[in-house]
């Protein structure tokens, strides 16, 4: 809750290279809604494009009563890529009603910014919109993909010292955004609390493997094989859960969600670069049958000793359901046991 | 005369800018300019077919489902295989949950607050509206926002999440579905039922589906007091402001038909031009000519479609390509699948007054209640323990197309893939239609024939009437030139 005599904190929100779908799925934000909760956290939104009333004119001037230092700016988040195209011109991006490259705007307005979020992996590291050869030439705010740099360039700072927030993912979760706007708000969001690609490591220091409920099928690397099968996706799937650095299997998404739970495959969306995996998403790379990418922290050698070890234990139970879309064997009751 | 650049606007998903030619005190002419490019063709050439289903999603965070659903479509075209019963009926319960959050959120959120603006302080009805709608203070969004969110825990467990699901696949879906999952589903879309009910219609679906003409409509209306529900909140101030006079296209509809089971679509496809007609979606042309294109000798079909940026192309004012079905303009949206599909009170609103801000609305909420009941009855059919997905490879060279309705109206994917990978990849997304500049022929798209004649009021900038207008479209620029 805000002390008392805190002045509100004020927001301003805006989108460029990307598909709005961070905002849409900050809007699922639940309990509180994300209206009571920033009221909560006394974080005034000076405008959104989802939510605020004001248009055109009223907009544009907003814009610059902050460059100009007449209205206070507490923190900037830009949803979507730092648009540079065609040939450094921002021209895929002019911002309607002014005739200027958006890109030009948000340099004018982090400047003058308490803090910088870059809210998805657009807006921090260039993301989906950055693939394909980039057409768009796409950046983030502060990386080029996994290179320094970006529209504000490496050593960019705010006012307090932190770099540019990275709150990676494609989309965000909505508490990983009201969280980090919380603590933002609180002024408890140090730079020791951002990881080394300036994401909050309040779900950054987490893999998406934790919480996964195919556990047991990777214990005894029981694997699917095709789409709806019940089976550890990581074997021929593509899924990159146990590398994946995000929390979405233990704080869930839609009330009861995640990729692994909805039978499909994690694909590293809050790392940059993950646009661009170098495989088919879906397809696990390997060579000489073993998985390309390993659990992280994981030693190879290790890694095979174990895989084959468990491999030659797993259940019948286990090999049947991997490949099946629904519980075909469940677990026995022990001769003489209660469970 | 002068002339006016309207922008930005937002509550549209993404970024559009209107130029206005006024006469006084009406909107001669407009051009309506897309203002974003990304260039999600380009990037799709040359990757494996099923990454597809990885990258389009992600053209729109608003109508990612629907996107999803296209490439599934188009990709499931190119193996030749159809999902089974229980894949066919996940997938629509995806895109109904999707379509349907974003009917709220468009009402509620991007549309409503427009009335509870300033200039309408001194209206008789302003009270009433702005308590309830104001953007971000008003009391409908506290109330919204949650009911949304836990409509939305059916992609949690339908989809794992939303937006940007991968569980929809050309055989059908990744999540099959447990006995207590579907009873869980239920009690989700009850859930749903019940927030409809009480607060945005003030009455039970069936009645709101069952209105079946202008008639029946306005013994609706004077049965109960306007502050009763938002529905009729709507009414009232559509009905203070002639919203039925407002933002009329050129009354061409279509839709490609959506919802299908067993090949048929719930809602037909079809298309309207003063009578039902059959569509063919061979007359489907793009025109770039007023588009920052490379320039091409003629309009090409999406099978061989190209999108290529030219920021210096002489005559273009919008990133946007300009869509025509046999060289002519069409609405899409939910009032052309409404019209399209026969609902009859939309049949007789049309008939009326033709396409308007008003109509566009109604026929909106109507198809909220429609789509409740439809999910209602798919929940129940989800047989648990019968397949939910059909599994086939990709051929080494093919073409096909995938035909959804969003949200906002007719989205399709069109796709060639030769050694095993893309070759060309062409989206038409329902804004597409409705906010194209102009074609070769100089005839306008139909966010520009709409503005035509919309009036301003004493001494604005940016004139209200334009924002209803624009909005009544749902408009989804983040679609729109993808």
């Amino acid at each position: 809750m805000p002390e008392p005599d805190r002045q509100p904190l004020n927001l301003l929100w805006l989108q460029s290279g990307g598909c709005g779908g961070c905002t849409l799925s900050l809007l699922c934000a639940e309990g509180p809604d994300l209206f009571t909760l920033l009221e909560g956290a006394g974080i005034h939104i000076l405008w959104h494009p989802s939510i605020s009333e004001a248009s055109g004119t009223e907009f544009i001037e907003l814009l610059e009563r902050i460059i100009e230092g007449d209205l206070q700016l507490d923190l900037l988040c830009l949803e979507g890529s730092v648009v540079r195209g065609p040939n450094g011109s921002g021209l895929f991006h002019r911002l309607a009603g002014t005739g200027e490259p958006m890109m030009k705007w948000v340099e004018r307005l982090a400047a003058v910014a308490g803090h910088v979020v870059a809210v998805g992996s657009c807006a921090a590291y260039g993301g989906i919109t950055a693939a394909g050869g980039n057409p768009s030439e796409s950046c983030g705010l502060q990386y080029d993909e996994t290179v320094d740099g970006g529209l504000l360039g490496g050593e960019f700072s705010d006012k307090q010292g932190l770099p540019v927030i990275n709150i990676a993912g494609c989309p965000v979760h909505p508490n990983w955004v009201t969280e980090t706007l919380l603590q933002l708000a609180a002024g408890e969001l140090q730079r020791e609390h951002l990881d080394e690609w300036g994401r909050p490591r309040s779900y950054a220091d987490h893999l998406v493997h934790h919480g996964c409920t195919r556990n047991e099928f990777y214990e005894y690397k029981a694997s699917a094989e095709k789409p709806s099968d019940l089976g550890c996706m990581m074997e021929h799937m593509g899924c990159l859960g146990t590398q994946a650095h995000a929390d979405c299997n233990t704080r869930l998404w839609n009330g009861e969600g995640s990729c692994l739970r909805g039978g499909y495959a994690c694909i590293n969306c809050t790392a940059p670069g993950f646009e661009e995996p170098g495989h088919p998403f879906t397809e696990t790379p390997k060579i000489a049958g073993i998985p390309v990418g390993l659990p992280t922290d994981m030693p190879k050698a290790w890694f095979v000793a174990l895989a084959s070890l468990s491999k030659a234990a797993t259940p019948n139970r286990l090999k049947e359901n991997a490949v099946a879309d629904h519980i075909r064997v469940p677990p026995r009751r022990r001769p003489g046991g209660k469970s | 005369m002068s002339r006016r650049i309207v922008g930005p606007f937002n509550r549209v998903e993404g970024d559009l800018e209107v130029e206005l030619e006024i006469d006084h005190d009406r909107v001669k002419s407009a051009r309506v300019s897309s203002s974003l490019y990304r260039g999600f063709e380009q990037m799709l050439q040359g990757k494996e077919p099923g990454d597809a289903l990885v990258y389009t999603p992600r053209i729109c965070g608003i109508c990612s489902v629907s996107q999803s659903a296209a490439s599934a479509q188009a990709l499931a075209s190119l193996q030749g295989v159809t999902p089974p019963p229980n894949g066919e009926l996940a997938i629509n319960l995806i895109l109904a949950n999707e379509n349907l959050a974003d009917h709220l959120t468009h009402f509620y959120l991007f549309f409503m607050p427009d009335f509870a603006r300033e200039t309408y302080r001194d209206e008789p009805w302003y009270p009433m509206i702005e308590s309830r709608f104001k953007a971000q203070t008003g009391s409908a969004a506290r109330e919204v926002l949650p009911a949304r969110a836990q409509f939305m825990h059916l992609m949690g467990l339908l989809a794992g999440k939303w937006p940007h699901s991968l569980a929809i696949q050309p055989g059908g879906t990744t999540r099959a579905v447990e006995m207590q999952e579907r009873a869980r589903l239920q009690a989700i879309i009850f859930g749903f039922r019940r927030f409809l009910e009480t607060t945005l219609f003030g009455d039970s679906l069936e009645h709101i589906a069952g209105l079946d003409s202008i008639a029946a409509l306005e013994n609706w209306i004077e049965a109960r007091e306007p502050d009763s529900s938002d529905f009729r909140r709507f009414l009232a101030v559509a009905d203070a402001l002639d919203l039925h006079l407002l933002g009329r296209g050129n009354d061409r509809f279509m839709s490609y038909g959506v919802y299908g089971l067993q090949g048929e679509p719930r809602f037909r496809q079809g298309l309207w031009d003063g009578s039902e007609q059959p569509l063919d979606t061979a007359l489907i042309t793009e025109d770039v000519s007023h588009s920052w294109m490379v320039q091409q000798k003629h309009p090409r079909h999406p099978f061989d479609g190209i999108t290529l940026p030219d920021a210096d192309a002489s005559q273009a004012y919008s990133w946007c390509k300009a869509p025509r079905l046999d060289g002519r303009v069409v609405e899409v949206g939910a009032l052309a699948r409404q019209q399209v599909d026969g609902q009859p009170l939309v049949r007789a609103l049309v008939a009326d007054n033709g396409g308007n801000v008003r109509n566009r609305v109604i026929a909106r909420l109507l198809e909220i209640a429609r789509v409740v009941m439809l999910m209602e009855a798919w929940a129940r059919e989800l047989k648990p323990g019968e397949a939910i997905c059909e599994h086939k490879p990709y051929p080494k060279e093919a073409r096909g197309y995938g035909l959804v309705e969003a949200a906002r109206g007719s989205l399709g994917h069109w796709i060639k893939i030769k050694n095993g990978r893309i070759l060309n990849y062409q989206i038409v997304a329902p804004t597409t239609w409705n906010f194209s500049p102009r074609d070769r022929d100089g005839q306008p798209g139909v966010l520009e024939l709409a503005l035509v004649n919309a009036p301003l009021r004493a001494g604005e900038k940016d004139p209200v009437s334009v924002q209803h207008i624009v909005r009544s479209f749902d408009p989804c620029m983040v679609c729109t030139v993808h």
